[in-house]
């Protein structure tokens, strides 16, 4: 039993940071009706933008080893978190802006492709920028072990990310659902034209929402790193793989839905690595995706009414 | 003397999708505080002119706004002046509530911000049957109610010029009425300027000071509403009373 519930949680601290990384899928699509395949690269950028920015404090105020234990080091990690997603908005931001936005009036298989293009792009540049062989992202955060009444133990870095994520989500629920920032992007969702129609600045709304689901890869990028801290230019490939997969697999453009997606893809890959073989912990969200495109291409939570790209 | 300007004046107006010619150098006025019918057929090209004056086409000749051209500028930069356009179809969110649906009604008109409250009071007091729905889905509303929510958005936008694109569509008869009694209501009390789209050509030239015939893409006919409502052409094609005529004939 309480194995079951140590996996419980790992579970869902790993659903938290997909869930993270589908939310902007969602986003982006729900706006664009666009699968940003460079979505994943974004995570990728927002380790890449952690790591240098600790070895730039390092390096500034020296390495000291005893501070990693809270708060001071909850404290540096929330700020390397904040610094990547600025620096992820950022880049999400010109993307939009060189990328995405001259193709708003094409057909979807050009913006499709350009997605595709502005992956590689990432991927390759982030080779030549940082290097192909994987480098080993710092501890900026000891692990601490929180013993449960029942045997179970507590990752203390596994509850940082999970109460992050949690009120990352929190965030955004508020603004997509209590601000007039959110109402746009969800007019927009249901028509770009009406929405443009009655006032809204549909170029500004639709930027801001990159920028906010890069924001929320970059974060889940530096959460995923302090866990797995082996990080590369092409990290962002699998994870970004299967965060879609949660937001399909709960409904792509519906914000529950890639919560929902992301919990039970989070939940599920830790219990067939802990219970069966962590060898299929990889190969179950492909077998997933094929399950839920055969029999609800829609998604749990999705309408039925689905776009053909 | 102050010479008066009109709210919108259309000149030499052509636009075309791809090789089909959708209007054909049309020229429009609208005076302050006046109804305009704009009435024809279906395909005549009535939404392609709303179209065009908010920003949302290519077009050939020119479109001024209280003086203003409004060449290049985006839809929402048109909004922000007051020229607000209730679509075809209404255009309302189904996806968001009734009140968020009013509430994007502000949507880049700052003075508009700062009156939402009164100004969703106003409008509520017009439509007192949006009050209890209020938190419901704007896509469970019935057509007649969908209207009522698009014409309340748009007067919560505190229009300048107001837009009208068939509102009438697909509405039961006692619902036109009360629609059409409400844009009167607007047009007297506010001073909106209002161009009225319509195939419901007898209630609308009934309610406006002017009004323009457009058959495929060409003004055919404009004149004083009350004179086109005496018009036999207009009578015939538009009013449905040729048909009449010739049946009680028979
Ligand atoms: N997006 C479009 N692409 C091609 N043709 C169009 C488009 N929209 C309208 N048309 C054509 O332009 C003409 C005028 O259409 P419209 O302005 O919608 O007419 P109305 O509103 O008077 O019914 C019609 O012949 C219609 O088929
Ligand atoms: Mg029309």
């Amino acid at each position: 039993m309480s194995e079951f519930i140590q996996h419980t949680i790992n579970g869902l601290s790993l659903g938290s940071i997909y869930a993270l990384v589908a939310l902007g899928y969602t986003m982006v699509f729900g706006v664009l009706q666009l699968i940003n395949f460079a979505h994943g690269d974004l995570f990728m950028m927002g380790a890449f933008i952690g790591f240098y920015f600790i070895r730039l404090i390092h390096f500034f105020f020296g390495h000291d080893s005893s501070s990693l234990s809270s708060p001071s080091g909850v404290l540096f990690s929330m700020t390397v978190i904040v610094v990547s997603m600025l620096g992820t908005a950022l880049l999400g931001m010109v993307m939009e802006r060189l990328a995405y936005r001259p193709l708003r009036k094409s057909p979807r298989i050009n913006l499709l492709i350009t997605a595709i293009g502005v992956s590689l792009f990432l991927e390759y540049g982030g080779q030549l920028l940082f290097g192909a062989s994987p480098e080993f992202f710092p501890t900026i955060l000891s692990k601490q072990a929180i013993a449960l009444p029942g045997g179970v133990i507590l990752d203390s870095t596994q509850v940082l990310i999970f109460s992050t994520a949690v009120v990352l989500m929190l965030l955004l629920h508020f603004l997509v659902f209590k601000t007039q920032f959110g109402r746009s992007m969800r007019a927009i969702s249901h028509s770009l034209e009406h929405a443009s129609l009655i006032g809204i600045n549909v170029n500004k709304v639709i930027m801001i929402t990159f920028m906010i689901s890069s924001a929320l890869a970059g974060a889940a990028g530096v959460m995923y790193s302090i866990s797995y801290p082996k990080i590369d230019p092409l990290m962002g490939l699998l994870p970004g793989l299967k965060a879609f997969v949660a937001a399909v697999l709960g409904g792509i453009g519906n914000i529950k839905g890639a919560l929902l997606g992301a919990t039970l893809l989070g939940l599920a890959e830790t219990y067939v690595a802990g219970y069966i073989s962590s060898s299929y912990r990889d190969a179950l969200a492909f077998l997933v995706l094929i399950v839920v495109l055969l029999l609800r291409p829609s998604g749990i939570l999705g309408s039925k009414k689905i776009e053909k790209v | 003397m102050k010479v008066k300007v009109n709210k919108l004046t259309i000149k030499d107006l052509s636009v075309n999708y791809g090789n089909v010619d959708a209007l054909k150098s049309i020229d429009l006025q609208l005076p302050p505080s006046q109804i305009v019918a704009l009435i024809g057929a279906n395909g005549a090209g009535k939404t392609t002119t709303l179209k065009a004056v908010s920003g949302f086409l290519d077009f050939k000749g020119t479109i001024h706004h209280n003086g203003k051209n409004i060449r290049g500028k985006a839809p929402h930069e048109l909004v922000a002046n007051g020229l607000i356009h209730c679509p075809e179809g209404r255009g309302i969110f189904p996806n968001l509530t009734v009140y968020e649906n009013l509430q994007l009604g502000v949507s880049g008109r700052q003075e508009a911000l700062q009156c939402f409250k009164e100004n969703l009071d106003h409008a509520l007091e017009l439509f007192p049957r949006l009050k209890q729905r209020l938190q419901q889905m704007a896509g469970t509303l019935s057509g007649g109610e969908q209207q009522m929510l698009a014409l309340s958005r748009s007067l919560i936008a505190m229009p300048d010029v107001l837009l009208l694109d068939e509102p009438s569509l697909g509405l039961a008869p006692q619902i036109v009425k009360l629609i059409f009694e409400i844009i009167v209501k607007i047009n007297k009390e506010s001073k909106v300027s209002v161009l009225l789209v319509e195939q419901n050509a007898k209630q609308a030239l009934k309610i406006s000071d002017y009004a323009y015939v457009l058959e495929a893409g060409v003004v055919s006919l404009h004149g004083k509403a009350a004179h086109l409502l005496e018009d036999d052409r207009v009578r015939k094609i538009y009013l449905g009373e040729g048909e009449v005529t010739r049946t009680s004939r028979n």
